[in-house]
C-alpha cells in the first residue's frame, strides 16, 4: 500500500532545517510563495524504498508561536492549520540544533503542547559531540514523551533514520504534556532537561570567541566588512567578464546559425536576430554576475557572518531611519532589486521592512551595468587620475556610491516625515560560525538561476517581442525621406514623450528606448540599438550604438540619461513585488512617484549644470 | 543595574525583564530568548560610542540588541574583569 504523508520541518532559525531539507528532498524541490505573502514555500518529495511518498515542507524558522514577523506567523498559521490553502501537515517534525539546545528546546515545549504527531529530530549531533556535548536522546525522547531521532544535516546516516521513523509511523502526540505551559514554566522545564538529558565536558566555542573579537570589533570588525565588501565587488565584474563574453558569442553564434537560411529582409529574420537573440542575449549576459554575487550572499549566509555586518551597520542605518537588519536586502539588491525586496521579510518591525522596501531599487542592480557600462565608455575618456586611478572606474564608482547615499537620504527623510518616536528593535541573534556546505550552495544557487531564466523567457522575451512589433509597424508610406522608424508606434510615442523630457536633455531616441526599459533596465541598450536603425548582439550593438551616440548626443545629454538611469523605476517587476510585498497599491503608487521625481530632478540638474559648464 | 550598562567581557546573572510600557512585545521576545531570571549572561562586543549596540551571549547563544532594549533587562553583575 502506498500512502502519502505530510510532514513539516519547523524549528528555531539557524538550527539547520533547510540543510536537512536539502538532503532529504534532494533536486525534487518545488519553491514558491504563500499565497498572498511573499514568504517562500519550499516543499519537497522523498520517494521511500517501499514506495511511500513523503512531502516534506520547509516552514519558515520560528522562534515562538507568538510570532513577530511575517515568516513567523506563516510558520505559526500553518501548524495550527488555520493557513488557508495548505492542509495541516500530517506529522511535525521539530528539528532542535543539539549545541544550542537550550534556546531551541523551548520552542519544542510550545509545539508539543500543540499537541500534534511530531517527531524530534536532534540536529548537528556531530557538532555537539565535537563541543563536548553529551546527550542523552533516550532520556530526553522519555521526558518530552516524543521519538528523538540524531541527524547531522550534512550526513545520510541521520537522515535515513528519520524517514525510517516516518515511514513506520513512529511518531508520537505527546498527549501527556499537551497542557500548555506559561513562558516560566517552560524556561523551568528546560532547565530540568537540560539536568536531566545534557552533559556538558569540554570548552564550549573558542574558535566563535576568536572570530568574534575580530569581526564584531568596532574599528577592526568595520576594516574586514569593508576588504569583503570590495573584494566581493571586484570578483563581481571581474570573474563574470570571461564567461560574459563566451554567452555572447554563443548566442551570437546560434543567432546567425538559426537565421542564415532565412532571406535578410524578412520579417521573420528581422524579429529573430534584431528582436529576439540581440534582446535575449543582452539579458542572459548577466547570469554570471548573478550567481557570482549569490555564491559570495549565500556562502556569507550560512557561514553566520551576515547577521554580524548587520550588527557593525546598525547604529550608522539607525541614524538614517533604517536597521542593521537591512543590510542582507539592501547587498541583495545590488545584484536585483527583487530578492533583495523579498528578503526584507526578515525584517520584523513594519515600518523598517517598510522603508528597506522602498530604499532598495536605489541599489545600484546588475540591470543598469549595460547601460553605464554604454554611455561611460562612449563618453567618459579613458585616462588615469593621479596616476593610479582609471576615470572611467572613478565614475562608475560614484554611480555606485550615489545610489547608496540617495538611499540613506531618502531613508532620513521617511524617518523625518514620520515622526514616529515608537520604538525600533535590533534584537537578532548571532548563529555560530559554520562552514558553508557545498550541496546547500549549489542548490541555492541553482534555484536562483532558475528564477532568472523564468524571467528571461517569460516578460522580457514578450517585452522584446512587443518591442520589435512597436518599431516595426506601420512600415513607412511610400516616398519616405526619414528612416521607417520614425513612422512606427515606437517613433510615434517617442516624439511624443521627448516634449515631457527635452527639459532634461533627452532627445526622442532615449525617450522610445525608457519605454521598453520599463519592464527590463537593460532593455534599453538594445532598444537604443534598434531605434538606431541597427541590429546584430548585444557587442556589435553596444561598440557601434558607442560611436553613434558619441557623435550625436552632447555630454550633458549623456551624463542626464547616467542621472536617470540611478533614480528611475524603470523595472516593472520590482514595482508588482514591492505590491505584492506591501499588498499596497498606495505603496507602490508611493515608490514609483518618488523615484521618477527623483530621477527626472536630478537628470534635469545634470543636464543644465553640465550644459552652463561647457 | 541594566545590560545596557555592562562592561564588555563581564559576566552577569539576569535578575528581570522589565516591561517599558504595557504589552511589551520586546519584553515578551527577550524572554522567549532566555533572559529569564537567573541565566547566566556576557557581554561579548559593545559598540564604539556609548556601547550600541552590543552583543550579549545567553547560554550558548549570541543575540545584538541596542541599548533600548538592553535596558530592560536588570542584572546582577557578578565579577569584573
Amino acid at each position: 500500500m502506498t500512502a502519502n504523508l505530510r510532514i513539516a520541518l519547523v524549528g528555531n532559525p539557524n538550527c539547520g532545517k533547510t540543510a536537512l531539507f536539502n538532503l532529504l528532498t534532494g533536486s525534487n524541490q518545488k519553491v514558491a510563495n504563500y499565497a498572498g505573502v511573499t514568504v517562500e514555500r519550499k516543499e519537497g518529495v522523498f520517494h521511500t524504498s517501499d514506495g511511500n511518498l513523503l512531502h516534506f515542507l520547509d516552514l519558515p524558522g520560528a522562534y515562538s508561536l507568538e510570532a513577530t514577523s511575517p515568516d513567523e506567523a506563516v510558520t505559526r498559521d500553518v501548524l495550527k492549520g488555520q493557513y488557508r490553502g495548505e492542509p495541516e501537515p500530517d506529522v511535525l517534525v521539530c528539528v532542535a540544533d543539539a549545541t544550542n539546545l537550550r534556546l531551541h528546546l523551548r520552542f519544542v515545549l510550545e509545539l508539543i503542547a500543540l499537541g500534534r504527531p511530531m517527531v524530534l529530530a536532534l540536529n548537528m549531533m556531530d557538532a555537539a559531540r565535537k563541543h563536548g556535548i553529551d546527550i542523552d536522546t533516550e532520556v530526553l525522547a522519555k521526558e518530552l514523551g516524543i521519538p528523538v531521532v540524531e541527524t547531522i544535516a550534512i550526513n545520510k546516516d541521520g537522515a535515513n533514520k528519520l524517514v525510517d521513523k516516518l515511514n513506520q509511523r513512529g511518531w508520537d502526540a505527546a498527549s501527556t504534556q499537551a497542557e500548555s505551559l506559561s513562558l516560566e514554566q517552560r524556561h523551568q522545564r528546560v532547565r530540568l532537561l537540560m539536568e536531566k538529558a545534557v552533559t556538558i565536558t569540554g570548552i564550549k566555542k573558542t574558535l566563535d570567541d576568536k572570530i568574534d573579537a575580530i569581526v564584531l570589533h568596532p574599528v577592526l570588525g568595520l576594516v574586514v566588512l569593508a576588504v569583503l565588501m570590495f573584494f566581493i565587488f571586484q570578483a563581481v565584474f571581474s570573474w563574470a567578464e570571461p564567461v560574459m563574453d563566451l554567452i555572447t558569442n554563443g548566442i551570437t553564434d546560434l543567432g546567425s546559425w538559426v537565421t542564415s537560411p532565412l532571406p535578410k529582409d524578412s520579417a521573420l529574420f528581422s524579429l529573430l536576430n534584431d528582436g529576439i537573440f540581440a534582446g535575449l542575449g543582452n539579458v542572459l549576459v548577466f547570469l554570471p554576475q548573478i550567481l557570482i554575487l549569490f555564491f559570495f550572499i549565500i556562502t556569507l549566509e550560512e557561514s553566520g557572518y551576515l547577521p554580524r555586518a548587520a550588527y557593525l551597520l546598525d547604529r550608522m542605518m539607525f541614524r538614517a531611519g533604517l536597521t542593521g537588519r537591512a543590510f542582507i536586502p539592501l547587498l541583495s539588491s545590488f545584484a536585483c532589486a527583487i530578492p533583495g525586496i523579498m528578503a526584507a521579510r526578515t525584517i520584523s518591525d513594519p515600518r523598517d521592512r517598510l522603508t528597506t522596501i522602498l530604499v532598495a531599487p536605489l541599489m545600484t542592480c546588475s540591470a543598469r551595468l549595460p547601460v553605464y557600462t554604454l554611455l561611460i565608455a562612449a563618453f567618459i575618456p579613458k585616462q588615469s587620475v593621479a596616476g593610479t586611478f582609471n576615470l572611467q572606474g572613478i565614475v562608475l564608482f560614484c554611480l555606485y556610491f550615489a545610489g547608496i547615499i540617495s538611499a540613506l537620504l531618502v531613508a532620513y527623510v521617511m524617518k523625518w516625515l514620520r515622526r514616529d518616536k515608537r520604538e525600533h528593535a535590533l534584537l537578532m541573534e548571532l548563529p555560530s560560525y559554520r562552514i558553508p556546505h557545498l550541496r546547500d550552495l549549489a542548490y541555492g544557487l541553482l534555484q536562483r538561476a532558475k528564477m532568472f531564466l523564468k524571467r528571461v523567457g517569460g516578460i522580457i522575451f514578450s517585452l522584446t517581442v512587443i518591442l520589435w512589433v512597436l518599431c516595426t509597424f506601420p512600415g513607412a508610406p511610400v516616398g519616405a525621406t526619414e528612416p521607417a522608424i520614425n513612422y512606427s508606434f515606437a517613433g510615434v510615442l517617442g516624439h511624443w514623450l521627448s516634449y515631457v523630457f527635452e527639459p532634461v536633455g533627452f532627445n526622442w531616441q532615449i525617450c522610445i528606448a525608457l519605454v521598453p526599459g520599463m519592464a527590463a533596465r537593460e532593455v534599453a541598450v538594445s532598444a537604443l540599438g534598434t531605434v538606431y536603425a541597427m541590429s546584430g548582439t548585444e557587442d556589435m550593438v553596444a561598440n557601434q550604438l558607442g560611436h553613434v551616440i558619441a557623435s550625436t548626443w552632447s555630454l550633458g545629454t549623456a551624463l542626464s540619461l547616467l542621472a536617470w538611469y540611478v533614480f528611475a523605476p524603470q523595472c516593472i517587476s520590482t514595482l508588482a513585488v514591492i505590491r505584492r510585498e506591501t499588498n499596497s497599491w498606495k505603496v507602490m503608487a508611493v515608490s514609483l512617484v518618488y523615484l521618477f521625481a527623483l530621477a527626472y530632478l536630478a537628470s534635469m540638474a545634470t543636464y543644465h549644470i553640465t550644459e552652463w559648464l561647457l | 543595574m541594566n545590560l545596557a550598562d555592562v562592561k564588555k567581557g563581564v559576566e552577569a546573572i539576569v535578575v528581570d525583564v522589565i516591561d517599558a510600557y504595557d504589552q511589551d512585545p520586546i519584553a515578551r521576545r527577550l524572554r522567549e530568548l532566555g533572559f529569564v531570571a537567573g541565566e547566566p549572561i556576557k557581554v561579548v562586543a559593545r559598540g564604539l560610542f556609548g556601547g550600541n549596540p552590543l552583543v550579549v551571549q545567553v547560554g550558548t547563544t549570541r543575540f545584538a540588541l541596542r541599548k533600548k532594549e538592553a535596558q530592560r533587562v536588570h542584572i546582577q553583575a557578578e565579577f569584573v574583569k
